[in-house]
């Protein structure tokens, strides 16, 4: 950050940007997926239009919405458990907020350099399960307990695969700075042929399935949704909250999403970079001042890209059985990724 | 067959000594959980009580009655061209299918009949009743499994049925077209080639569900082998329509009774499936829905011209008498038992409502499946609320 401006800010300056740029790297993502994606693709599929009134094409329903919810009340069970009630809702957010700390944006754009951030990573985004076994504990309301603990159920199962996904890129990289995991899929070359860079969707590509998949689960977007499941329980762990409190479940939702989706092309993608060959730089010390603002551009384009899939395949499915979910993390997805880092720590020793 | 009966017992011998095991080892305590009587799953207003071991269904109960308006009692002031009106709304998906049996109740009393254009327009109309009924429970099928998409394609292509209803009769949802000795209007100008299109729509419809819904592999694992009813324990709790004959019970009032409608004119099949499950029943009912199609574009091929009114007198007076006619309307079975005392109004009404019947096999079905399982068994089993309290 403070190379981004070329001078030495002081501690509080730099705090502050630091601040503002979370709130709008989970914002921003967040209300582009709800507004593109939630209120448009999914109308388009339906054959209806969705928002048209607010602003052109309904493009400022999202801020009706949001003012609707900010001033319905706050209410609460009475035989709620009223503190961890309240907390909760703001424990699911704070998930979100501690996963973008890590995500780097550009070369010197990022809030944490930090050695072990894929172990970080993977440890906060298991703080949102605590937050949702709040809600659903503290509601006081039997939809909301059977929801709560499916969540704490499924989440805990998905989250394997998900590690497991990860390490065979962790393997590849030698690395578990995903700083350093972007610069190495951006400055390696297929063959000596550098003009695509290496990023590692093309040798983890069954790494970046089982990823995408356990990162639906995770969302808890539909094929995967029985926390929620609005038909079987109501509305699951949210059934009892409203206003303001909804309404940061609903944002720790999409912008989770928003998240996942930048960490997965930080991981396959090649996170905000270009082919370091297309410019001539050689490493990190050599890329141009300008990506500090390319970079964030970059990234968001490839989030939308595979929100975009998130979602598109959230409107399409069905959702699957508790059970049926279990035996499809613990029989497919978890001896895959095994059989995965096999065999890239196989190729990793013989080359 | 009998292995999937077998199935069926194994879970609720399962069931059984979850419940042995949570009271005796761990001293844990079930759960009743209500379902309803305001619930996203039972479109209306329908209260099952269930007891939760964890996930497990041990007991299930439904209570009806939260929606009952007395349609019975209320009969018994109104006239008889009244009481179509009241009737409408008691399947209000497939309003005029409710009108059929109950008007030909009264002619029976009468003896009259309907002048044979008549029949064959009201056979149409309880056909196209019928797809509006049925394509809605296709689309709503997924939203009970999840997914959000397909209820709006059922809505998109119900409303092309519902605007032919509407043009023939004047009403979307309650038509009360149905007159005793036929009906109150002929059809309008260019109904028929108009109808013919929407069949064609409707079929692709069926095709898109098809390949949306019931081609889906999740689809599929959440309803095939769930929630099985052998053919005799079908019978034995009266079950009529879909559902009985997803248990390979080969019976359809429209081609089993003779009544003067324009059924035996035309042929048809009556689709059955060997299996019992959910699975089986979403399918028969798709496959009716398609069947339907094709009746009505055989009818409207064959439809004969003349009179749709007999000769009636201005102010019916139906003869004393006793008569009871039952249709196969789109839940199932629906008959009337008609008293009728020589007065203007019916004596005494008993309505024989299909999902009444239908659900009071819940808590059979019920017992050893998971809370997901509830919710698509319940789906499957395609009740509608005004159907059941009437």
């Amino acid at each position: 950050m403070t190379a981004l401006l070329a001078v030495d800010l002081p501690y509080w300056a730099q705090s502050l940007l630091r601040v503002l740029g979370g709130t709008v790297a989970v914002l921003l993502p967040a209300g582009t997926i709800v507004y593109l994606f939630l209120f448009k693709m999914m109308s388009f599929m339906q054959s209806r239009l969705g928002p048209m009134e607010a602003g052109p094409y309904g493009s400022m329903q999202l801020f009706a919405e949001v003012g609707k919810w900010l001033q319905k009340e706050d209410i609460a069970p009475e035989r709620a458990d009223i503190r961890v009630f309240r907390a909760a809702p703001l424990v699911v957010l704070m998930s979100t907020f501690l996963l973008v700390a890590v995500v780097p944006f550009g070369p010197d754009a990022y809030f944490t350099d930090f050695e072990a951030g894929v172990f970080y990573m993977l440890a906060v985004s298991s703080i949102s399960t605590l937050g949702i076994l709040m809600a659903g504990w503290s509601s006081a309301n039997k939809y909301s307990l059977l929801g709560g603990l499916r969540a704490a159920g499924q989440l805990i199962a998905y989250e394997l695969p998900m590690v497991l996904a990860v390490i065979g890129v962790v393997i590849q990289a030698g690395s578990m700075n995903l700083q350093t995991i972007v610069i190495k899929q951006n400055s390696d070359s297929i063959f000596g042929w550098d003009g695509l860079g290496y990023p590692y969707i093309l040798t983890q590509f069954v790494a970046f399935l089982v990823f995408m998949i356990a990162v639906q689960a995770e969302l808890t977007q539909t094929p995967f949704d029985m926390p929620i499941a609005e038909s079987e329980l109501v509305s699951g762990y949210m059934t009892e909250y409203s206003g303001f409190r909804f309404l940061i479940f609903f944002i720790a939702e999409f912008a989770t999403a928003g998240v996942f989706a930048f960490i997965a092309s930080v991981l396959f993608l090649g996170g905000w970079g270009v082919p370091f060959a297309w410019f001539g730089w050689d490493d990190i010390n050599s890329v141009d001042n300008w990506m500090n603002f390319g970079g964030p551009l970059i990234m968001f384009t490839k989030m939308m890209v595979l929100t975009g899939i998130i979602m598109w395949v959230r409107f399409s499915y069905p959702r699957f059985r508790e059970d049926q979910l279990q035996r499809f993390a613990w029989k497919v997805l978890i001896p895959v990724s095994l059989v995965n880092i096999m065999i890239t720590a196989i190729f990793k020793v013989a080359f | 067959m009998t292995d999937l009966a077998d199935r069926q017992k194994l879970s609720y011998i399962a069931a059984q000594a979850a419940d042995a095991r949570l009271n005796v080892e761990l001293e844990t305590e079930g759960m009743t959980l209500n379902l309803g009587p305001q619930h996203p799953a039972t479109h209306g207003t329908l209260r099952i009580i269930v007891r939760l071991d964890g996930e497990q269904v041990i007991w299930a109960e439904p209570s009806a009655g939260y929606m009952h308006r007395g349609y019975e009692k209320l009969t018994e002031v109104r006239t008889f061209p009244q009481v179509t009106t009241l009737v409408n709304r008691i399947d209000w998906l497939g309003s005029f299918a409710n009108e059929v049996p109950f008007i030909l109740a009264a002619e029976k009393l009468m003896e009259i009949e309907a002048p044979p254009r008549a029949q064959w327009i009201r056979t149409i109309l309880f056909e196209l009743s019928r797809i509006a009924n049925v394509s809605l429970f296709l689309g709503d099928l997924g939203v009970q499994l999840g997914a959000i998409t397909p209820v709006f394609m059922a809505f998109r292509d119900r409303e092309y049925v519902l605007n032919l209803i509407e043009s023939a009769t004047g009403g979307r949802f309650h038509p009360n077209f149905d007159r005793i000795g036929g009906l109150k209007d002929d059809l309008p100008e260019g109904w028929i080639t108009e109808t013919k299109q929407v069949m064609k729509k409707l079929r692709n419809f069926c095709d898109e569900i098809e390949n949306l819904l019931f081609g889906n592999e999740i689809f599929q694992s959440r309803l095939r082998g769930i929630g099985v009813i052998p053919a005799e324990v079908a019978k034995q709790y009266g079950l009529s329509g879909a559902n009985l004959r997803a248990s390979g019970v080969d019976w359809d009032l429209r081609r089993d009774q003779a009544l003067p409608l324009a059924y035996d004119k035309i042929d048809f099949k009556v689709w059955t499936h060997p299996d019992g499950d959910s699975f089986a029943r979403c399918w028969i009912r798709l496959q009716e829905t398609r069947e339907a199609t094709k009746i009505v574009d055989q009818l409207l091929d064959g439809i004969p011209s003349g009179p749709v009114m007999a000769k009636v007198p201005r102010i019916i007076k139906v003869p004393e008498g006793e008569a009871w006619v039952s249709t196969e309307n789109p839940l199932g079975e629906m008959g009337y038992y008609v008293v009728s005392k020589g007065d203007l109004g019916p004596f005494r009404v008993k309505i024989r409502s299909a999902s009444f019947n239908n659900i009071s096999i819940v808590p059979w079905v019920l017992r050893g499946v998971y809370v997901p399982d509830v919710i698509s068994i319940l789906a499957s089993l395609y009740f509608i609320l005004g159907d059941i309290d009437r």
